[in-house]
């Protein structure tokens, strides 16, 4: 059975000034498939995140999720779409509560308005307890409840890392683009992730790309994997293949 | 009923905030029962009493200023401007009426509306072009906004006669009114004579209201998105939220606070000016002053502070010269006290 394509990306390029930062980038993802993107520092790999969720706008390319067009248009439209991420500095609500951080990403899917907010119209009550549960679940599934009312701050990394996907998730998005989820993390904590990333892939029937340096991580659950260098594609291919490729060791370990 | 009630708030993590929030009206309830019992037995100086109406004045305002520098996270340095507008769209409308002969509790009412709705409507067109932009834009333009809109005032002249409303940047005579006709704004003069309805209950009342629509927002969808916004703005966009929208939403709800504020304090004068004492940059940052060493989203902290601070410099008449040494003196122990409470 041939699974459909999600995210099709064909020939974007951007320059800041006179560096051309992503040059002909392309990229097929199908539906469930847990993708890598790995190459050196300062190959580009965060650029085409931020290219895909409309930070930047790309000189010239597509990039189409199942079919529409994201070209042109904002974050805020491109999440509305389907694509979640997480950064690779940890960027959470970090004054608010373990709870609020995945209530507020709820927003779309629970929606009343300001003046029901005020006044607590019965749909106000209604909605929160629904928001709340639903909240818990996600949390529960990250094992993060018990940590619901602490300040999203005060969490040890490893769970913010998990509260940051747990917070993309609460979008419902198709597409999650994971930004190096395991930087900074022992190993423990990266095999722990590892099957974190894989359960939320099956749970949630997930297309997942991620962006990592860790290669225990990336040889143990991606199944297909595009090298960047210098803002091209180097090579693309099964996990295995691409890892055993000449080339690819020598851009990763030099001449 | 009551086992809904309780179901309503069982949810763990409301428990802390469910708290702060009815220890909130709490304080604000019992203080106003103290205050009235004291006037009852007649044991209140006649200068605490004038004092009454601007305590709930300031805590309004904090409250309001909060709501945008602590929850929304911008700075404003015109909130006076918005107290102004509030003060004199309302003025305009109870010293017609009162020239027309009504003067009802309700004329007050329909006052406080109009002195909130036309602030809004001043928040919101200042918000539309300042706050898509970062950084200190809002502070500068709101600054400048405040000091404008007290010039302005202070150059009209406005009157009405069975024609209509007249409007001069000269004086009284070039209004060209009739013999029926009546004065309301004497430029620099300000509207005399006009109506003194504000009294203690309704200041109480409103900073209860504030109180109410304040806190009631920041457990919502809408305050709970303000926020995330004001921590993180590219996080907040990346998972959808339309950042100009919900900084727009507090920015226009604090100014038609804060114009709530303005109908109350003109309401206690018999003569209301624009002066700079009372609605120049420098009461900006008397209100700044209070909301942070109140706490920065802190809405129980910002009437805590507006109160003391309104009440020392007064209390410490006797003193003199020395009042405003203690004041600042006072300001440093509430910033060390404050901050080791946030540890």
């Amino acid at each position: 059975m041939e699974n459909r394509t999600i995210l099709s990306v064909q020939n974007i390029s951007i320059s800041f000034g006179g560096l051309k930062a992503v040059n002909n980038f392309s990229i097929k993802i199908k539906e469930k498939e847990l993708y890598g993107l790995i190459g050196p520092n300062g190959a580009g790999k965060t650029t085409i995140f931020n290219l895909l969720t409309g930070v930047y706008k790309p000189d010239s390319g597509k990039i189409l999720l199942e079919n529409t067009k994201l070209v042109g248009k904002s974050c805020i439209e491109i999440n509305k779409l389907g694509i979640a991420r997480t950064f690779q500095n940890i960027r959470l609500f970090s004054n608010m509560s373990v709870l609020d951080n995945v209530k507020t990403a709820l927003h779309e899917s629970y929606k009343y308005s300001t003046f029901t907010g005020i006044f607590r119209l019965p749909k106000y009550f209604d909605y929160e307890k629904k928001m709340t549960n639903e909240a818990y679940e996600l949390l529960k599934m990250f094992s993060l409840e018990k940590d619901a009312s602490l300040k999203a701050s005060n969490l040890p990394y490893g769970k913010q890392r998990k509260l940051e996907i747990a917070r993309a998730l609460s979008t419902k998005p198709t597409l999650l683009l994971l930004d190096e989820p395991a930087a900074g993390m022992n190993s423990n904590e990266t095999k722990e992730l590892m099957d974190t990333i894989s359960f939320v892939r099956d749970k949630f029937n997930m297309t997942i790309l991620l962006i990592e340096h860790d290669m225990k991580l990336v040889s143990g659950i991606c199944e297909k994997l595009t090298v960047l260098n210098f803002g091209e594609v180097l090579k693309e291919g099964d996990t295995n293949e691409v890892l055993n490729d000449e080339e690819v060791i020598k851009a990763y370990l030099g001449d | 009923m009551g086992s809904k009630l309780l179901s309503k708030f069982n949810i763990k993590t409301n428990n802390k905030s469910f708290l702060y929030n009815i220890s909130t009206y709490a304080i604000v309830v019992l203080a106003y029962i103290i205050i009235e019992r004291l006037i009852f037995t007649n044991s209140i100086t006649s200068l605490m009493k004038g004092l009454l109406v601007p305590l709930c004045t300031y805590s309004i305002l904090a409250i309001s200023l909060n709501l945008v520098v602590g929850i929304s996270g911008e700075l404003s340095l015109g909130h006076a401007g918005f107290m102004c507008i509030g003060a004199f769209s309302s003025a305009i409308f109870t010293k017609f009426m009162k020239e027309m002969g009504v003067q009802t509790i309700w004329i007050f009412i329909i006052a406080i509306i109009i002195g909130a709705l036309v602030a809004a409507f001043f928040g919101f067109i200042i918000g539309i072009p300042v706050l898509r932009l970062r950084g200190d834009y809002l502070a500068i333009v709101t600054l400048a906004f405040g000091e404008i809109i007290k010039n302005v005032i202070n150059a009209i002249y406005l009157g009405f006669d069975e024609k209509g409303v007249h409007i001069s940047l000269q004086d009284t005579t070039s209004l060209n009114l009739s013999d029926n006709g009546f004065v309301i704004i004497k430029g620099a003069q300000g509207i005399t004579a006009s109506p003194k309805y504000s009294t203690f209950t309704i200041g109480v009342i409103l900073l209860l209201i504030t109180i109410f629509i304040v806190l009631n927002l920041i457990n919502s969808r809408t305050g709970r998105s303000i926020m995330a916004i004001r921590d993180n703005r590219i996080a907040a966009e990346s998972i959808g939220l339309d950042v100009t929208k919900y900084k727009m939403i507090a920015f226009t709800l604090s100014a038609g606070l804060s114009g709530m504020a303005g109908v109350l304090y003109a309401h206690n004068l018999s003569t209301l000016q624009a002066l700079p004492k009372n609605f120049g940059y420098n009461m900006s940052i008397t209100i700044l002053v209070f909301v942070v060493l109140g706490g920065m989203g802190n809405v129980r902290g910002s009437i805590i502070a507006a109160c003391i601070l309104t009440l020392i410099p007064e209390l410490l008449r006797s003193l003199s010269n020395y009042r405003m040494l203690i004041y600042a003196v006072v300001l440093i122990v509430i910033m060390l006290f404050t901050h080791k409470k946030e540890k």
